[in-house]
């Protein structure tokens, strides 16, 4: 079965492809830049970064780590040089305020595998529901944690696929393709976003790294929704709309609060109502000016 | 409790509470499993292969596992590129940098750039000074192809050596074989050799003779209460079992041995012995008439 009609369409008619699509395109440049600027060195002997995502130096001065790795490090019982820390605060600082998962969304090159599989999943119109639980990421989050204290070494940096992916590009992939493979094959064939919504503990310590985080997307006007249902089938946690969007009534705010939310945009992107935009999460007040929740179509619906 | 919870008036559970704890005890499982085949995977691939070597200043390896981020900067900074990450199916832990001395060497950069690189310190920066890194340690491991051990010059390691006459030396031995010549060989110490692996990669045999090796695999360890007796003898600037008793041998008249370096002493005043002065005279008596 093919889908007669993809999410969007009616975003591209009314705004244009381009603007439909504006923060995807966006967030592939930054995907793809990063990698790039990865690749530089090793391609072209252009050193503008040297490392990977793990841990880097950039122009020889600015050093940036995985606050994940070093976090697996301590727990592993080695304490890490200074280096390695100010560079994971940097990171962690900058995910602080840009949205943990943006990790995930903007630089992570598992995304492109995923959202690729998951491309080719809707295309295919290949459905069935999965029971995998979004909190599993968590259990191996605290997993990998845990496996790093008992074996004293970074255990889950054995299998890692972001890690195996980036550094695989970077200094060579040995058979790390095969594990990027079964990521691919897992959120194609075996359940909807399997790897990035549900296991990955990557995204997981992401998100609870940027659970206050400032910059966050807002259904600023919500009163317009038409619920064509467009952005949940868009977003890649689509639990983590539906407060924001449909809790007026209750006295929800317009912010996404939720940490799952990768800032990825794509909402942005689909809503030919243009009900969501970037901002911060300050202001979340259930009343924003000029909003009439009342007689909101959507809402009444939802009721 | 609520008083409405199960168990304690053995009501069946509410259904949302039920599927609660089914989802979390099967989610559990799941990754219960999953740290048990991971957590002993991680064991299986921490072992390092024999000819691997980490690169200078790593820190042992059990610490090395839990220390490198394999970030690659060490591999970035090695200007000889000896260096590289293990890639998924090699047998190295993935990501971690290793070196195999038969194929690049480390060439002993006198600023260690590798070390410098290291954010976290799986490489030591107390490492300053490259002649005290232990990257390994080479051992002639094959005596019986090794040319220098059959009495031939080959020499090879012993020259490449970059810590030479003292990492590597060459001890003269009697060539058994010709009967005249000297075996020179290639000895290694312990105190000098950083394991930097050019003796390996010099040697000109198709499979080298000497190789480096991990600390762990070419050391012998003494038992921790076993003394060298001459050593601690030294030490305490004379014997430790008082008093040196006199040896006493069964020695013929007229002569005594001294235990303290002299050797055999022939008495000068003991004429009466039936033997003469020189012990070689008696053995040879009777040959001077067929000379």
């Amino acid at each position: 079965m093919i889908r007669d009609r993809h999410p969007g369409a009616e975003a591209v008619a009314q705004k244009g492809w381009l603007r439909a699509h504006a923060w995807l395109l966006a967030r592939r440049t930054s995907q793809l830049s990063i990698l790039a600027l990865f690749l530089l060195g090793p391609w072209f002997g252009v050193w503008i970064v040297k490392g990977n995502l793990n841990a880097s130096l950039t122009l020889d001065v600015l050093p940036l780590t995985d606050p994940y790795v070093l976090l697996q490090s301590l727990a592993a019982g080695h304490l890490p040089e200074m280096t390695a820390i100010a560079g994971a605060l940097i990171v962690a600082a900058f995910y602080l305020l840009a949205g943990g998962r943006a990790y995930c969304a903007w630089v992570c090159p598992v995304n492109m595998v995923t959202d690729g599989a998951h491309w080719l999943r809707e295309r295919l119109g290949i459905s069935g529901a999965s029971r995998l639980s979004a909190a599993t990421r968590y259990w191996i989050l605290a997993a990998t944690l845990i496996l790093a204290a008992l074996t004293s070494t970074l255990a889950w940096e054995f299998i890692n696929p972001v890690s195996m992916l980036h550094r695989g590009l970077i200094f060579g992939m040995g058979l790390a393709w095969l594990l990027v493979l079964s990521v691919f094959l897992l959120d194609l064939l075996v359940s909807r976003r399997a790897w990035c919504a549900h296991l990955c503990p990557v995204g997981a310590f992401y998100s609870l790294l940027g659970t206050r985080s400032m910059l966050r997307v807002r259904a600023e006007r919500r009163e317009h929704c038409d619920d064509c249902m467009d952005c949940f089938l868009v977003c890649p946690e689509p639990r983590v709309i539906r407060p924001a969007l449909k809790g007026a009534a209750k006295g929800i705010g317009p912010v996404i609060t939720s940490a799952n939310c990768t800032n990825c945009g794509r909402c942005i992107d689909v809503c030919a109502k243009n009900v969501f935009r970037f901002g911060s999460r300050f202001g979340n007040r259930p009343d924003t000016p000029g909003q009439s929740t009342q007689h909101s179509p959507g809402v009444e619906v939802l009721r | 409790m609520s008083p409405a919870a199960p168990g304690s008036t053995g009501k069946p559970a509410s259904p949302a509470r039920r599927r609660f704890l089914l989802d979390a005890a099967r989610t559990g499982g799941g990754v219960a499993l999953f740290s048990v085949g991971l957590g002993l995977y991680t064991q299986q691939a921490a072992s390092l292969p024999a000819l691997a070597l980490r690169p200078p200043g790593a820190l042992d390896e059990p610490a090395f596992l839990g220390a490198c981020v394999r970030c690659g900067l060490c591999v970035r900074d090695c200007p000889w590129d000896t260096l590289k990450l293990a890639t998924l199916g090699e047998e190295v832990a993935t990501g971690t940098p290793y070196f195999t001395a038969r194929e690049v060497p480390c060439e002993m950069c006198e600023d260690i750039p590798c070390v410098k690189a290291c954010p976290t310190g799986a490489l030591d920066p107390a490492l300053t000074d490259i002649d005290d890194a232990r990257m390994g340690l080479a051992v002639l491991i094959d005596e019986e192809n090794c040319l220098n051990f059959q009495g031939l010059r080959c020499d090879v390691c012993y020259r490449v050596c970059p810590s030479i006459d003292k990492a590597i030396t060459l001890e003269l031995q009697h060539n058994p074989r010709s009967g005249k010549h000297a075996l020179f060989i290639p000895t290694v110490h312990s105190d000098a050799c950083t394991g930097c692996g050019k003796c390996e990669k010099a040697c000109v045999l198709e499979q080298a003779a000497i190789r480096v090796l991990p600390a762990r695999l070419a050391r012998g360890e003494l038992g921790a209460h076993y003394r060298w007796g001459w050593k601690e003898k030294q030490k305490a600037g004379g014997s430790l079992v008082p008093p040196d008793q006199e040896h006493r041998y069964n020695l013929p008249r007229g002569e005594r041995y001294d235990y303290e370096g002299k050797g055999l002493i022939m008495d000068e005043t003991d004429q009466a012995v039936p033997f003469a002065r020189n012990p070689l005279d008696t053995l040879n008596r009777g040959l001077e008439e067929q000379r």
